[in-house]
This record gives C-alpha cells, sequence and structure tokens, in this order.
C-alpha cells in the first residue's frame, strides 16, 4: 500500500485526534473517582469528628482543631478542591491509626509491596510464557492439558487459600520456609518473600500463560507460519518468530495483570503477614483509618490508568494493523 | 471490553474437546457442595456451638473426625454449615449480576444513542477500579453486612454482564429477522426481549457460570480478610482466618475449607468453560 504524504499527514492528525480524547477519558474518570473517594469520609457511617479523632479524646479544643484541619466549615464543594489540591501536590493528611503523616506510611511500606510483586511477575514470566508457547504449540499434548489445568486452578483458586496450603507445606510440615513476617532486611527478606511470592505468581502465571497460549495459537494459524515451515525453518526458529507477533496482545495484557496484583498482594501479605501496602489498606480499612483509605484507592486507581493508556499506546504503536483501522475510523 | 478481556475470554476454536471426565467429576462436586447448601443446617444443627473443654483436639480425635478449633467447635460440623455462606451470596451476585446485564445489556444494544453512551461510561468507571480493592474499600469502610456485601458485588460484577449482552444483541439486532420484526411494527420492548434476548442465553449462562466462580473467590477473599462475613459464622473464608493461627494444633481447620474453595472455584470455572465450548457451538446465536 503506498500512501501519499497528505494521506499521511491525515492519519497523523487523527492518530493525535485519538489520543487526546484516551488521555482526556481517563482524566475524567480518575476525576468522578476522586469525588466518589473524597465523599467517602463524610458517607462512612457515624459522626465525621468522631471518625477523624479516632482514639483520640474529644474534647472542644480537639473537635476545633479537626474542623479546621479538614475544613469542615467551608461548603462541601470547597473542601473537595482543598482536598484534590493537597492530594495533587502530595500531601495526604494524617492516618489517625498510625499518628503520622500517610505519604510517610505509604512510603515506608512500599519497598515490601514492590519486591513482592516484582518477584512475583518475574517468577510468573519464566514460568507461563515458555509453558505457554510449548502447549500452544502441542495442542492436545499432556503438556497442553497440564497447562490448561494449571490455568484453570491458578485462576480460579484464591490466593489465601493457595497461599495457606504453600504455608502448611513448605513451613510446617516441610520447615523449608519461614512462617510470617518479612525478616531483617536484604538476603533475609528475600528469603522471607519466596513463598508469597510464589503464591502470587500462580494466579499472575495462570493469565499469563492464557494471554500466551491463546495469542500463540491464533500465530500458528496464520499464513506466514506455514510458509516459514514449507522453507524448511526449524520449528525453534519459526516458533520465535511467532512468539514476536503474539508478543503484542500479552504485553497488553498488563492492565489485567496489574488488575490482579492489586487484590493478589493484600491477600498474600495478610496470609503472610507481610508489611507491606496490602496489609496497610487491610488494617486501614477496619479501623477506618479514612485518610489512609483513601490515598492508596486513589494511587492505585492513576497506577491502572497510566498503566492502562500506555498498553493501549503500545498496542496502536507496536501494530501497524491496529493504527491503520484506528485512524480509518 | 478491552483487546486483552476478550482475548482471555475468546472462545477458540478447538481441535480437542476437553476430557468429559473432569467435567463430571466438577458437576459431582458442585452437587454435593449443593446438598450440603440445602441440608447443612439438618446435618450439622449446632455448628458454631463452643465448648472450651474439647478445644483444639488433633484430627481423628473420637467424635470430631476433623477435630476441633480453639473456641472447641468441630471444623467438620462447621465446614458442612459454612458452605451456605460460602455459596448462597456468590450464587445470589452472580444471578443479579445477570439480571443487571440482561436489562442494561439489551438496552444499550439495542436501543444504542445516548441510553448506551451513558451505560458505557458506567462500565467504564466500574472498570477503572480492580474489583476486589473496591469491595474491601466500600464494604470496609461501610461495615457491610452479608447482604449488603452482595448488593455491593452485583453491581461490581454487573459491567462484565452489560458488555456482554450489549455486544451479543449489537450483533443480532443486524440480522433478517430483527428487521422483519420491525416491518410487523412490534414494540421495541417486545423485539429486544422476545425476539433478540432468546438468541443470546448461550454466552448470558457461561458468564453466568463463570461468575459463580469468580464471586465465590471475591466473597472468601473479603471474608478471610474480615470484611462482610460477622466474626463467629460458619463461614470457609472465616474458617481460615480463625484457622491459621492453630496450623499446628489442627491443620485440617485450614486444609479442609482450603481445598474445598479451591475445588468449588475450578469446578464452576471448568463446568462455565465447558458450557461455553458447547452451548455457543450448538447453540441458536
Amino acid at each position: 500500500m503506498t500512501t501519499t504524504p497528505i494521506a499521511r499527514a491525515s492519519q497523523a492528525r487523527s492518530l493525535g485526534r485519538m489520543l487526546v480524547v484516551r488521555v482526556l477519558g481517563t482524566i475524567g474518570i480518575l476525576l468522578v473517582l476522586s469525588i466518589i473517594v473524597f465523599s467517602m469520609l463524610h458517607l462512612a457511617p457515624g459522626d465525621i469528628v468522631k471518625n477523624l479523632l479516632g482514639n483520640r479524646a474529644s474534647s472542644p479544643e480537639a473537635i476545633a482543631a479537626i474542623r479546621a484541619q479538614y475544613n469542615l466549615d467551608q461548603p462541601l464543594y470547597m473542601q473537595y478542591l482543598i482536598w484534590l489540591g493537597n492530594t495533587l501536590t502530595g500531601d495526604f493528611g494524617q492516618s489517625i491509626r498510625l499518628q503520622d503523616s500517610v505519604s510517610n506510611v505509604i512510603g515506608s511500606r512500599l519497598g515490601i509491596t514492590a519486591a513482592l510483586s516484582g518477584l512475583a511477575f518475574l517468577l510468573a514470566v519464566i514460568v507461563a510464557v515458555p509453558l505457554g508457547v510449548q502447549s500452544a504449540v502441542r495442542s492436545g499434548s499432556w503438556i497442553d492439558r497440564f497447562a490448561t489445568g494449571f490455568g484453570i486452578v491458578g485462576l480460579s483458586a484464591p490466593t489465601f487459600a493457595v497461599g495457606l496450603l504453600l504455608l502448611y507445606t513448605f513451613a510446617f510440615y516441610l520447615p523449608i520456609f519461614p512462617v510470617y513476617g518479612s525478616g531483617d532486611g536484604g538476603l533475609d527478606t528475600l528469603w522471607h518473600l519466596i513463598l508469597p511470592a510464589i503464591t502470587l505468581a500462580l494466579g499472575l502465571g495462570a493469565i499469563i500463560l492464557k494471554l500466551t497460549r491463546t495469542a500463540m495459537l491464533r500465530e500458528l494459524e496464520s499464513d506466514y507460519v506455514t510458509f516459514g515451515r514449507a522453507r524448511g525453518l526449524p520449528d525453534r526458529q519459526v516458533h520465535l518468530i511467532a512468539l514476536r507477533n503474539a508478543a503484542i496482545p500479552i504485553v497488553t495484557g498488563a492492565s489485567l495483570v496489574l488488575t490482579f496484583l492489586v487484590g493478589g498482594t493484600v491477600l498474600a501479605e495478610t496470609t503472610f503477614a507481610l508489611p507491606g501496602l496490602g496489609t496497610l489498606l487491610q488494617g486501614s480499612v477496619l479501623f477506618k483509618d479514612i485518610a489512609v483509605v483513601q490515598a492508596l484507592t486513589l494511587l492505585v486507581a492513576v497506577t491502572i490508568a497510566i498503566i492502562a493508556l500506555l498498553a493501549d499506546l503500545a498496542y496502536i504503536f507496536l501494530d501497524p494493523r491496529i493504527r491503520a483501522k484506528e485512524s480509518a475510523q | 471490553m478491552s483487546s486483552t478481556e476478550a482475548i482471555v475470554l475468546a472462545k477458540l476454536p478447538r481441535s480437542r474437546r476437553r476430557h468429559p471426565v473432569a467435567v463430571w467429576l466438577s458437576l459431582a462436586l458442585l452437587g454435593v457442595v449443593a446438598f450440603l447448601v440445602l441440608f447443612g443446617n439438618l446435618i450439622a444443627p449446632d455448628a458454631t456451638a463452643q465448648s472450651i473443654l474439647d478445644s483444639l483436639l488433633p484430627p481423628g480425635s473420637p467424635g470430631h473426625l476433623l477435630g476441633t478449633d480453639e473456641l472447641g467447635r468441630d471444623v467438620l460440623a462447621l465446614t458442612i454449615a459454612g458452605a451456605a455462606s460460602a455459596l448462597v451470596g456468590p450464587v445470589c451476585v452472580a444471578l443479579g449480576s445477570m439480571l443487571l446485564g440482561i436489562l442494561l445489556g439489551t438496552v444499550a444494544g439495542y436501543l444504542r444513542g445516548p441510553i448506551d453512551f451513558i451505560i458505557g461510561r458506567w462500565t467504564d468507571l466500574l472498570f477503572s477500579l480492580p474489583l476486589l480493592l473496591a469491595a474491601i474499600v466500600v464494604a470496609g469502610v461501610f461495615g457491610a453486612g452479608y447482604w449488603m456485601t452482595v448488593l455491593l458485588l452485583i453491581l461490581l460484577f454487573s459491567p462484565s454482564d452489560i458488555r456482554i449482552v450489549r455486544a451479543g444483541v449489537m450483533e443480532q439486532a443486524a440480522r433478517p429477522f430483527v428487521e422483519a420484526a420491525q416491518m410487523l411494527s412490534l414494540s421495541k420492548t417486545r423485539i429486544m426481549f422476545t425476539q433478540v434476548l432468546p438468541n443470546v442465553w448461550s454466552l448470558i449462562i457461561t458468564n453466568s457460570m463463570l461468575n459463580v466462580a469468580f464471586a465465590l473467590v471475591a466473597f472468601s477473599s473479603l471474608s478471610f480478610l474480615g470484611v462482610g462475613v460477622a466474626p463467629g459464622t460458619a463461614d470457609w473464608g472465616r474458617q481460615l482466618t480463625d484457622g491459621r493461627a492453630i496450623m499446628i494444633d489442627n491443620p485440617a481447620a485450614v486444609l479442609v475449607p482450603a481445598l474445598l474453595i479451591i475445588g468449588v472455584a475450578s469446578a464452576a470455572n471448568l463446568v462455565g468453560d465447558w458450557l461455553g465450548q458447547n452451548l455457543t457451538r450448538t447453540g441458536r446465536s
């Protein structure tokens, strides 16, 4: 297909417009979410001042201080705007449970969660991508059956149930791994993170396995694979070429993986009593430490929105066919 | 639906049918658990009765096949009675979400226009947060009870049903029989719900079966975290929270409910997949 400069320019223009629409849509959704998250403070059951005081004594001075600190005497939309402004500048308020600023609390626990999710993601990719490729290549074989079974159990088994089974088997019955906690930093922490990471990786791996298998099956049916084989290319090389094309849908599955990861870390950290963001969320929700819950919810929403946007863009920029179709619309 | 979800949910042209043995085993397990849900209260009438004298008996103790927990509750009785709490909620979630999906999805897919746009943005918004996180935060902060949690999960599960029904209806709406019905000047409501909808049933049933599996996971996750199910209730997720501390004394208190949750969720998932492959192949759509 030959494209004239004019055609190319109009293609670029509609691509740019599409980009703007996507970004604006994402910002719109985040703004609506921020209103919902803000209103949580006012909708939570009980008296708002008592909720904000937590365990502190409710003297008239303390009440006045809280009313001033949270601008409770201002109209609601002003409260929202002030809150949004503070949030955007990184000031999430105070945690009433931990008596510290929310950003400090989150900062001190981010490391464990990042290490846990990173380790789990690495494990999942190392195992699931080759397994997915093999199960697509040898569709119907025992390896495919095993992979499909693993996929179904991995997708349906709740993280905490798997975690507790592993905990019993490899920490109590066969005392190989430590039971609870995050260790004393460095290698010890890594050692403490292995069992939780395997737990998380099981669910993650199942998703990645399914994405890989589906994408590979689709690629293996295409003409270029048939022709590659007909020209006598070794199987290995054909599979690598197919995997490269299958990589696009796998990579853009990132938002799906992330969605699972968010719920999964909460459960895995709770199961293994790791002091990360997941246990922070659980504890704050049960204590009704609303500032922390608000900050974590927004953090997750923003992260997911950005990753989803990047994944969509990657999809458009990686695959010229999609680009052509999108800008034709 | 984004492209990746489409891939995950896509039905593949399979050269091989899934081994029916696994499907039969799954149906058998679901049958047994359904029996426990219906008659669990008769088999284990006082499952939550505590008796401190009998606390922490190991599995195989006389009178307590699976031992007891730290409050002296019989683990077997607790597990039998817990089936109801673990499954009634998820089934209600799947049914409620199906109903919402059918109503909103059909209307959006057939009428299109501004209604479709509003419903579309609504599903976008619900999809923008991970389901489990939204459920933990809302149910936790508002201290939701069991049935409030069911309603919340119906709301959070409905976008997938809405989108699937909408896509199915849109595909059907372009067919000649719909045009014929319009020529006969049938009312829009009648065309939507008596002409178009029957052709989308296979999709709806398949997705609802999968929803049972995922709702079971979501529900038990919430009760494991201490949200949605009151302490002291017989419930599989709750049993895991309580049993974590007594794993050394009585492993059965954790292992049995954990394996049951994994087994039932996998079985529902497998049956859903199987329905998807068979209904959509031989179904009318």
